[in-house]
This record gives structure tokens, C-alpha cells and sequence, in this order.
């Protein structure tokens, strides 16, 4: 039964993936746009523009281009980048050392203050410990992350210099690279992390309230630790969720900071090659993200057949 | 492997920490340079790519070409150092320079130089400027040092267009890989492009002139104007050949670590008008919206006062300016009147705006001034890719604000098919003349016929030249505070002590 439900799930898996691919593509291709006329410019003739679209393979017709791109993401193979005239995973790859460590830092420090904080809210309910809470995550939720961003670069890279204002001088260059990644960091997770903690909260107050923590109670637990040994591990389940969908948040979150911090992550890559109308890297990139988002859902999903038995049962 | 990214990272910070310890006590000048810029460049081969980032990169720090352009907008040789020009104008014989050397070590001469020029006009020539080598007839190599250009018609700006980043020299070896390794003649080479963040150059030790005071120049990719901003005044950047924000340039001008120098580009600023649709047709119609709009408040309002206003297609340094600014002066009741007699009583158009800032903010500003004299301008801001596919290519437009940041690109307006519609034969034939004209003196009696010709038709609104809003740390010497060309020469920049 375990095995047809994870059969199940992976299927519908496959198939997302399929239409991904193919709404992504069309999409791209309706774009209004000629990649060969932004590389050229204003000054181009039109035998030239005919050529470099010649070289580009962009006079094929889109089916076969499709094809052609479809039947390379299945070998692993994302293309050829239009403007930079590279392999689009070599480009990905770096973009993934600046994009992916970010976004673990990102969750970490999330995870990190969440969780504590709305576990602390909710035990000491309606207490000033709590209504503190309540109100900083109200404003972290309501405070737009670009904004931050600017706030901190401008207290602790222009008034303290701490740290770097932005750019990112790679892994090779050792700690500076570390510091580099710390105010952006900061600045995805602290919006996510007051959004977490609200759900956090009132998940663990829901929990709190119920029989079998009552139970618990009346069997003589204090109320700290009932919370620790059995509501707690109930509460995260829609914490889970949440932490799920603040994935996509997070990578879409990426390509504003990125920007405000000058990164050459992922975000920066897919927002130049929108501009310059690298279908390719477009294309490709999208395709990753929605594939890992869409894989991040299934951990989680498989997630709450841990957390929770019961739902292994359910399809 | 994570023990071995361990070693690295501790002796990267051994390295640093040592670097750092060490800095204090030297006291020759600094020889590295970082650079701030917009955009990045999509690659670094200026025959294959229009945009203005490559050449702000590479030309004449990477990549020569057999003249080059000066500070002052000259014309000096490259690496040809003489040249002599038949008295018909057609043929161009160039002396090149001797023990030039690529950055592969290959030598540079006649054939070389040949391969380049044929390259650019070759049928599958990718070339962004391909139309400037048209003239070119034949290329002939006379000996190793010698080279003769044949042209099909005299053409006066030939040796101008020479020192256009689209015509440096490229070796038959390197030429199909230059996107990625460009390989010049250049004092400084490639030495890591950390894409996404920057470009970085090393000095060319083979290097066959001057050797530049620089050691490295590393080109930091910085587009938000609040982080550039932040770069400047933390030190990250020593220098912004043009910074992305005019509103901060107060606030660099009143801090003594910076130098602030507003020079030229040679963006003019217009509002194209497609003079094929109608009401637009009728030169009346184009007069009163030259009358309807307010340059001088144009200028305070989206560049913070810092452009210069244009009366034509043509920007106040260069050779043969005529002002013309005052020919339309502002007049909401004139253009009111023109309108009236043009029959237009009201008139609703879309003002399409390419993504710059100037085109934005000029925007809002020129449709609350149409409004005064009853034309009503809905802005239709839109992404760079879509203008060029639906206003400049499709025609499909009835006002646009953009800058036109070609030199002395007077031709233009005589191409047949072109964006403005403009169509005008008598246009053509003094621009053909003009085209076929060496003589410097008569050169610049044509173009000021021309500057007048299109002002009087009043094709286009003529609003403002971009400014060169160069930033740079005040210890700094050798930065070009105009630009002639799109281009970043930094051959002469050093550090004072």
C-alpha cells in the first residue's frame, strides 16, 4: 500500500514535469522579442540579423526545436546559452554555488528563529513575551524584503562596513565569500521567518487544545512539557507545509535580492536572460526551478507520511 | 573533496590574512582598479554584439583597431600607424605597425588585418555594424606592413568608422572564440570573467607600446542604483564611468573622495515620432508638439538638470553643430493654434517608453505637457526586447522616447525603411553627398544643412544629450570624462599618490 501510494506520487510527478516543459516553451516562444535583434541592436541589416538567427537555430520550426530541447533535458543536456554562447549547465552551475547555499542559509536562519520563537509565543500565551512576538512578526510580514535588504547595507556595509554592500567574490576567495552571502541571507529569511513564526504559533496553541494534550496534562505533564513531548511534533505539520511553499517564495525571493546585492545567482541569471531573450537559459532555468519545486513538494509530502503514520494510508 | 575545499579555504584565508597584515606598509600607489558598470555584457567580441558593455570593456584595453578613438573624439592611429588616402578618396593605403603580438603569441600583420576586414563583410558576417564596412571594395595586402583599402565610393568617415569597436582586429585563429576568450592586441588580457558578477584584466606583458600604469582592472556588475550607490561609498568601486542614479550625483559632488565630471555621450534624446501615421504626417502636427513640449523642464525633471538640450539630430561637440535649440520654442498656445489649422481637435496617442530611467521620467513629464496643448499621451512602458520587435523593427508605433547613441548618425534619417518613417528625398540626396564628402570644411557646411533639413521638418522631437555622469574615487587620474564612443579607455588611468 506504501509502495502504490509512493508509485501514485511519483507518476503525477512525472507528468507535472511534462506539462511544465511544455507550457514553458510555448510561453517562451510567444514572447514578443527576437533574441538575434537584441545581440545585434539598432544598427543591424537585415542579412546580418538572418545570419546569427541561422547560427542560433532559431530558424527551425518551434516543434523540432522543441523536440530537440525536450529530448536534451531528458539526457541531461539544458543547451547552449544564445548571449554567452556556453553550455547552459556550466552556467547554472556556478549560478547554483552563489543560489543554493543562500537559500540553505536562508532556511536555516528561518528554521533557526521561527521555530523557537513561536514555540516561546505560544507557551507563554497572551503573556508581553508573547504579544511582542506577535507584533515584530506582523511587521516582518508587512515589510517588503527589498526594503530590508537596503536597510541593511546601509547600517552595516556603508555605516559600519562589517560587511560587503554586495557582489560576490567566489568560493576561491574563502571567508569574504561567506561574509558576502550573510546581509542577503538575512534579508530573504527574516519576512519567511516572521511569516513561520505566526504559523508556528498558532499551530502549537491549536495542538495545545487538544484531547490527547489534555490527557497528557491531566496525567500530571506541566504544561512546557506537554507542549515539548507532544504537541510539538504534531504542530509541525503545517509548519512543513508552510516551509514547503516558502521554498518558491524563496527561490522567486532569490531574484530581487540578488539584485539589490549584485549576486550572480540563478535569480540574476534568469532576470538578464529574460532581458536579453535567452530563450534557452530561460527555458532552462524555469524548468529546473519548477522541477525542484516540484520535488521539494514531493519530500514534503513524503515529510508528513513521517511525521504523521496515518497519512501514509491516504493517496 | 570537502577536505580538500577545507585545505583551500583555509590557505585562501592564510593567503588573505597575511595580504591583509601586509597592506598597510606599502607605499607605492594602488595599480588595481575597480570599475562599476550597468550591465554586463552578453560576451566579449565586439564584431558579434551591439551592446554597449562590450566595448566599454575591451575596446582598447583588449582589442585595437588600425585607428582609434581619443579622449577628445579624434581620430589617432591604432594599429596602423600612417596611412595615405588617394585623391579620388577611394583607396586607403595603411603603414601597420611592426612586432605587434596577440595575447596567444601569434604576430599581427597585413593578412591578419585583411581577415578582420573581410571578416565583418563576409555574407555570414554577424557583425552589429556590418553597414559601416560596406564601402569596402576590395582588401589587399601589399606587403606584411602595408595595407590597402579599396572603397566603392570615397567615403569621409571611413577612418572614423575604423575606430568603431565593431572594426578592432581579430586573428583567424582566436576570431570564433572571442565571445568567451577574446584574444587582441591590447595592453591588458582576459583573465577571469566570473559571470553575473565581473570581468577581470590583467596586464598584457608582450604588450607592444606603452605599458599601462594598471596592473588590473576589475569591471564589477552593479545595475541597481541603490547598491551602486552603496559600492561607491563603501570603496568596493574606485570608479563609475557613468552612474545609474543623476539623483545621487549632489551627493558625490559634495564629498571630497570623489571626482564628479558630467561630460558628453552621444545619446540623443528624442521623441520619435512615426511621421507615416496620421495625424503625424502633416508637419503641423509635428511643429506643434516641438512647440507643446518644454525641453528646459524635460531636462530639471528627469535628469536632474544635467543634460544638455539638442534643437536637431546632432550633439554640440562634435564637428559642424548647429544650435538649433531655439527654432521651436515653448509655446502651448502656437501648438494649440497649429493643431487647430491642422484640423486636429483631439488627439489620442500612445507614448511608448523603453526601459531606461530617462525614457521613464521623460515620459511622464512630456505627456502632462501634451496635455496643456490637448494631445492626450497614454505611456505604454515596455521591456527593451519588445521595443525593438514592435516599435523599431514593426514600425507599430505613434510616439517613443529614446536615445540614439550612434555618433554622428545623421544616416539614419536618409534609410529607406527606417522607424521614423521619415522618407524624405531631398534628405537623402544631401545625406548622399554628405556621405561622399572628405573635405572637412565642406563636410561640416553639409551636416549643418542636414541638422537644419531636420529641424525644419520637424521629423522627430529633439530633446536633450544623455550626460556622462563619471564618478570616480578623487586619487584617480587618466579617465575620459566624455564619450565619443561607447567606450572605457583606461591606457592612461593611475592612481596618484
Amino acid at each position: 500500500m506504501s509502495l502504490l501510494w509512493l508509485l501514485r506520487r511519483l507518476a503525477g510527478l512525472v507528468l507535472a514535469l511534462a506539462a511544465a516543459s511544455a507550457v514553458v516553451f510555448i510561453l517562451m516562444d510567444f514572447l514578443p522579442g527576437d533574441p538575434a535583434e537584441i545581440m545585434l541592436g539598432t544598427n543591424a541589416r537585415p542579412d546580418t540579423l538572418a545570419a546569427l538567427r541561422a547560427e542560433m537555430g532559431l530558424d527551425r520550426p518551434a516543434l523540432i526545436r522543441y523536440a530537440d530541447w525536450a529530448l536534451g533535458l531528458l539526457r541531461g543536456d539544458f543547451g547552449r546559452s544564445l548571449t554567452y554562447s556556453v553550455p547552459v549547465a556550466e552556467l547554472v552551475w556556478e549560478r547554483l554555488a552563489v543560489t543554493l547555499p543562500l537559500a540553505v542559509m536562508a532556511i536555516a536562519l528561518t528554521l533557526l528563529i521561527a521555530l523557537p520563537l513561536g514555540a516561546m509565543a505560544a507557551a507563554r500565551r497572551n503573556s508581553l513575551t508573547d504579544s511582542t512576538i506577535v507584533a515584530i512578526t506582523q511587521l516582518g510580514v508587512a515589510i517588503p524584503n527589498f526594503w530590508f535588504a537596503m536597510m541593511l547595507v546601509l547600517v552595516f556595509a556603508i555605516n559600519w562596513r562589517w560587511l560587503p554592500s554586495g557582489g560576490f567574490p567566489g568560493w576561491s576567495a574563502g571567508p569574504s565569500a561567506f561574509l558576502a552571502l550573510i546581509l542577503p541571507a538575512i534579508a530573504l529569511a527574516l519576512p519567511q521567518a516572521a511569516i513561520l513564526t505566526r504559523v508556528m504559533r498558532s499551530s502549537l496553541l491549536e495542538t495545545l487544545g487538544e484531547d490527547y494534550v489534555r490527557t497528557a496534562r491531566a496525567k500530571g505533564l506541566t504544561r512546557s512539557e506537554a507542549l515539548r513531548r507532544h504537541a510539538f511534533r504534531n504542530a509541525l505539520i503545517p509548519v512543513l507545509t508552510i516551509l514547503g511553499l516558502q521554498f518558491s517564495f524563496l527561490i522567486a525571493g532569490t531574484v530581487v535580492i540578488e539584485n539589490v546585492f549584485s549576486l550572480p545567482g540563478l535569480g540574476r541569471l534568469v532576470f538578464q536572460a529574460i532581458n536579453q531573450r535567452d530563450l534557452v537559459v530561460v527555458r532552462s532555468v524555469f524548468m529546473l526551478l519548477i522541477g525542484s519545486i516540484i520535488i521539494v513538494n514531493f519530500c514534503v509530502d513524503l515529510a508528513y507520511a513521517l511525521v504523521d503514520p496515518r497519512l501514509r494510508g491516504r493517496a | 573533496m570537502i577536505r580538500l575545499l577545507l585545505t583551500k579555504a583555509c590557505l585562501a584565508f592564510a593567503l588573505f590574512a597575511v595580504l591583509a597584515a601586509g597592506s598597510p606598509s606599502m607605499a607605492a600607489p594602488r595599480t588595481d582598479l575597480n570599475v562599476g558598470m550597468r550591465l554586463e555584457p552578453p560576451h566579449l567580441d565586439p564584431t558579434a554584439g551591439a551592446a554597449a558593455a562590450i566595448g566599454e570593456i575591451v575596446y582598447a584595453n583588449l582589442f585595437e583597431g588600425l585607428t582609434r578613438m581619443a579622449a577628445d573624439g579624434s581620430i589617432k592611429p591604432g594599429l596602423a600607424e600612417s596611412w595615405t588616402v588617394s585623391p579620388d578618396g577611394k583607396t586607403y593605403t595603411f603603414t601597420l605597425r611592426k612586432g605587434v603580438t596577440f595575447h596567444d603569441g601569434s604576430p599581427f600583420d597585413a593578412s591578419v588585418a585583411k581577415f578582420a576586414l573581410d571578416r565583418t563583410r563576409a555574407a555570414d558576417s554577424v557583425n552589429p555594424q556590418k553597414g559601416l564596412f560596406e564601402p569596402i571594395e576590395t582588401v589587399e595586402v601589399v606587403d606584411p606592413s602595408t595595407l590597402k583599402v579599396t572603397l566603392k565610393r570615397p567615403t569621409g568617415a571611413f577612418l572614423f568608422n575604423l575606430a568603431w569597436p565593431a572594426a578592432v582586429m581579430v586573428a583567424p585563429q582566436s576570431a570564433a572564440d572571442n565571445k568567451t576568450k577574446p584574444i587582441g592586441t591590447g595592453p591588458f588580457k582576459l583573465d577571469r570573467w566570473a559571470k553575473g558578477a565581473s570581468v577581470d584584466l590583467g596586464r598584457n606583458p608582450n604588450y607592444w607600446g606603452a605599458k599601462p600604469a594598471l596592473a588590473k582592472i576589475s569591471f564589477k556588475f552593479i545595475g541597481d542604483p541603490t547598491a551602486a550607490y552603496a559600492a561607491m561609498m563603501a570603496g568596493d568601486v574606485d570608479a563609475y564611468p557613468i552612474f545609474p542614479a543623476n539623483e545621487n550625483i549632489p551627493q558625490f559632488q559634495a564629498d571630497k573622495r570623489f571626482t564628479v565630471k558630467i561630460g558628453n555621450t552621444e545619446g540623443k534624446t528624442i521623441v520619435a515620432i512615426n511621421n507615416a501615421r496620421k495625424p503625424f504626417d502633416d508637419i503641423r502636427v509635428r511643429r506643434a508638439l516641438a512647440h507643446g513640449i518644454d525641453r528646459k523642464a524635460v531636462i530639471e525633471g528627469a535628469t536632474m538638470g544635467l543634460a544638455k538640450p539638442i534643437g536637431s539630430h546632432y550633439a554640440p561637440q562634435d564637428a559642424g553643430y548647429v544650435d538649433l535649440t531655439g527654432q521651436y520654442p515653448y509655446d502651448p498656445e502656437k501648438a494649440k493654434a497649429l493643431l487647430k489649422e491642422a484640423g486636429v481637435s483631439t488627439l489620442k496617442v500612445k507614448l511608448i517608453l523603453p526601459p531606461p530611467d530617462y525614457a521613464r521620467r521623460s515620459g511622464e513629464i512630456v505627456a502632462a505637457q501634451l496635455k496643456k496643448i490637448g494631445v492626450d499621451a497614454e505611456l505604454v512602458p515596455v521591456e527593451w526586447a519588445q521595443w525593438l520587435s514592435d516599435v523599431f523593427r514593426g514600425k507599430n508605433y505613434d510616439l517613443t522616447i529614446i536615445s540614439h547613441v550612434e555618433p554622428m548618425d545623421l544616416d539614419i534619417y536618409a534609410r529607406d525603411d527606417y522607424y521614423f518613417n521619415y522618407a524624405n528625398a531631398e534628405y537623402k540626396a544631401l545625406y548622399a553627398e554628405l556621405a561622399a564628402t572628405s573635405d572637412p570644411e565642406k563636410r561640416k557646411a553639409l551636416i549643418e544643412k542636414a541638422q537644419r533639413k531636420l529641424t525644419d521638418d520637424s521629423v522627430n522631437v529633439f530633446m536633450f544629450l544623455l550626460p556622462k555622469t563619471g564618478v570616480w574615487n578623487a586619487k584617480l587620474d587618466g579617465l575620459w570624462e566624455n564619450a565619443p564612443l561607447p567606450v572605457n579607455d583606461f591606457t592612461a588611468v593611475r592612481w596618484r599618490d
